[in-house]
C-alpha cells in the first residue's frame, strides 16, 4: 500500500521571497501517529497546508494519502486529508455545531441520511453529542477544539494533521483530548511544540527548523537529546522528566505494528 | 461576554418548547412582519388597529412564556431614539394649542402624531424583539435564505452572527489592554491610540477572514454552501400565520 505521505524535495517559497520549506523528503507509513515540532516560523503550518493541496510546492513532488497533489486531485484530497487548524472560531463558522460538523460531508456530495449519521458518529467520538444545537461561542474553548476534530471526522479522512492541538488549553481540557485523540485509529501528524504532548501520543518525531528537516527519528531519542532541542529552541518543561510520560497505545497497535513490518 | 449573549445578543427566551418556539422559522417570520405591517402602514390615529396588534403580539408571547421583563429589556435598546424624535412633533405642529409651556405650544395634532408614532415604533420593535425570543438567529437565517432572500446576504448575516462575538471579544481584550496601561484620553491628540486600535482590529478581522477562508477550502468548499435537511411547513405553522392574518387584516382594511 502506498505511504500516507510521501515528499520528495518538497519546496516553497512564498510570494515575497520568503523560502519557508526547503528540499523536505519525508515518507509516513500508514497508521503511523507522527509529531511535527520546530519553533514559531519554523514552517510547520506551510508544510500543514501542503498537505491538503492549500499551498502547493514550488519545487519537490508531494504524494499524500495515496494522491499526487495537483489542481485535478483536490477534491478527493480534501475528503481524504482533514485539518485541524489551530484556532478553532477559524474552523467552527456556521451558526450550530450541528450544521458545522455537516458541512464536510455536505461538500464531499454525501447523501442526507449518511449525513446525519456522520454528523452523530463524529461529535459522539468527540464526546460532544449533546452540543449538537449550539452555536459554537456559546462552548468552551475545549468543547471548541473538539467539535473542530469531530468536523473533520466526519468526512473519515485517512489522514489528520493537527496544528498546535494543545494550544490554549487548560490542564483538563488537555489531558481529555490527549485521551481522545489516543483513540482516534487513523495515520496522525500532529504539529505542536508541546513536547510531553507529542511524548504521550507520538512514536516518532520530526524537527522542522527554518525550513529544513533536521530530525526525524523516535520520540524518546528526539526529546532527549538536549542539545539538539536547544539548538533549535525546543525544550522541554521545567521539572517534566521523559521517562515519566507513558506513550498511549494506538488501538489496534499490534494489527499496524505487524503490516508495517510486512510493509517496511 | 455572558451579558452581551442575554441581552444585545438575544436568542431565544421563555419556554424553548412551547408550541411558538417549534414552529416553522419562515412561518414566524411572515407572522410577526405581517403584525409590523399592518401597524406601521395604518394612518393616523388607528387605536382600534394597533390595539388589536398589541393583542396579538402578547398573544405569541403568553403562547411562548416570553417573560415580559426580557421583551422589554431588549427593546429598551431601540425604543427610546425612536421616540426621542417623535417627541419633538408637538411642538412644532401647527393647529389647536391644548397647553403651552412657556414660548412653546403643543398642538393637538402633534401629540396625535406623537401617540402613532409612538405605537408604531412599539409595534414594529415587539414583534422584532419577539421573533428574535420566540427563533433563535441560525433558524431566521435559514428561514430567509429558504424564503428566497438573496444568499449572498443570508451568508453576511450568517457569517455576522458567528464571529461578532469574537471580534467583540478581540475589541474588549485590547481595551482592557489600553485600561491597564492608564490610557485615558483627555485631549483629541490622545485619541490617535483608538485609530490605531481600529485599525489593528480590521486587520485582525482581515486575516481571520483569510484563515477562515482556507478552514472552508480544507474541507471541501467549492463556492456553495450546503445545507441540511429542509424545512418543512407543518399545519400548526398555517394555523398560526392564519389566526395572525385573520386578527388583523379585517381590522386594517375597515379602519
Amino acid at each position: 500500500m502506498s505511504c500516507a505521505v510521501h515528499a520528495r524535495g518538497l519546496t516553497h517559497r512564498y510570494p515575497g521571497g520568503h523560502l519557508a520549506l526547503e528540499g523536505i523528503d519525508l515518507h509516513i507509513g500508514h497508521g503511523e501517529r507522527v509529531a511535527v515540532l520546530g519553533p514559531n516560523g519554523a514552517g510547520k503550518t506551510t508544510l500543514m497546508l501542503h498537505l491538503n493541496g492549500l499551498l502547493t510546492a514550488t519545487a519537490g513532488a508531494l504524494e499524500v494519502a495515496g494522491l499526487e497533489v495537483c489542481r485535478r486531485s483536490l477534491g478527493e484530497l480534501r475528503a481524504r486529508v482533514g485539518l485541524v487548524f489551530q484556532d478553532p472560531d477559524d474552523q467552527l463558522f456556521m451558526p450550530t455545531v450541528h450544521e458545522d460538523v455537516a458541512f464536510g460531508p455536505l461538500n464531499m456530495g454525501l447523501g442526507r441520511d449518511e449525513v446525519a449519521a456522520r454528523v452523530d458518529e463524529a461529535l459522539a467520538a468527540v464526546r460532544m453529542s449533546d452540543a449538537a444545537d449550539r452555536a459554537p461561542h456559546l462552548l468552551s474553548q475545549g468543547q471548541r477544539r473538539r467539535v473542530a476534530i469531530a468536523t473533520v471526522l466526519a468526512m473519515d479522512p485517512m489522514l489528520l494533521v493537527l496544528d498546535e492541538p494543545s494550544a490554549n488549553l487548560d490542564p483538563r481540557a488537555r489531558r481529555e483530548l490527549v485521551g481522545l485523540l489516543a483513540e482516534i485509529d487513523r495515520t496522525m501528524l500532529i504539529v505542536t511544540h508541546d513536547l510531553p504532548f507529542a511524548a504521550e501520543l507520538c512514536e516518532r518525531s520530526l524537527i522542522l527548523s527554518a525550513g529544513r528537516l533536521v530530525a526525524d527519528a523516535p520520540t524518546d531519542e528526539v526529546l532527549a537529546d538536549d542539545d539538539l532541542l536547544a539548538a533549535h529552541d525546543l525544550e522541554m518543561p521545567a521539572g517534566i522528566a521523559l521517562d515519566l510520560i507513558t506513550r498511549r497505545p494506538r488501538p489496534g497497535a499490534e494489527a499496524a505494528g505487524l503490516s508495517l513490518r510486512a510493509g517496511g | 461576554m455572558s451579558g452581551a449573549h442575554d441581552h444585545a445578543g438575544g436568542g431565544p427566551a421563555g419556554d424553548l418548547s412551547s408550541r411558538v418556539h417549534r414552529l416553522d422559522p419562515r412561518a414566524k417570520i411572515v407572522g410577526l412582519v405581517a403584525v409590523t405591517l399592518v401597524g406601521v402602514s395604518t394612518p393616523i390615529a388607528a387605536w382600534e388597529v394597533w390595539l388589536a396588534c398589541g393583542l396579538v403580539l402578547a398573544a405569541v408571547a403568553a403562547a411562548g412564556r416570553v417573560p415580559a421583563r426580557v421583551i422589554w429589556v431588549r427593546a429598551r435598546v431601540v425604543l427610546p431614539l425612536v421616540i426621542l424624535v417623535a417627541a419633538f412633533i408637538p411642538f412644532f405642529r401647527g393647529g389647536e394649542v391644548v397647553a403651552s409651556l412657556g414660548p412653546l405650544d403643543v398642538s393637538r395634532e402633534g401629540l396625535e402624531v406623537l401617540g402613532s408614532v409612538a405605537a408604531k415604533a412599539t409595534i414594529g420593535t415587539v414583534s422584532a424583539v419577539l421573533l428574535g425570543a420566540i427563533t433563535s438567529v441560525p433558524a431566521i437565517i435559514r428561514g430567509l435564505e429558504t424564503m428566497r432572500v438573496p444568499r449572498l446576504l443570508t451568508l453576511i448575516a450568517a457569517f455576522m452572527y458567528r464571529y461578532l462575538f469574537v471580534i467583540a471579544e478581540e475589541l474588549r481584550r485590547m481595551r482592557s489592554a489600553l485600561a491597564s496601561r492608564a490610557y485615558r484620553p483627555r485631549t483629541a491628540l490622545q485619541a490617535a491610540a483608538l485609530g490605531r486600535m481600529a485599525s489593528a482590529l480590521f486587520l485582525r478581522t482581515f486575516s481571520r477572514g483569510e484563515r477562515i477562508y482556507l478552514a472552508m477550502l480544507a474541507r471541501g468548499y467549492s463556492g456553495r454552501m450546503p445545507r441540511l435537511d429542509p424545512l418543512r411547513l407543518a399545519r400548526a405553522d398555517a394555523v398560526f400565520v392564519g389566526l395572525i392574518l385573520l386578527t388583523l387584516l379585517p381590522l386594517r382594511v375597515i379602519s
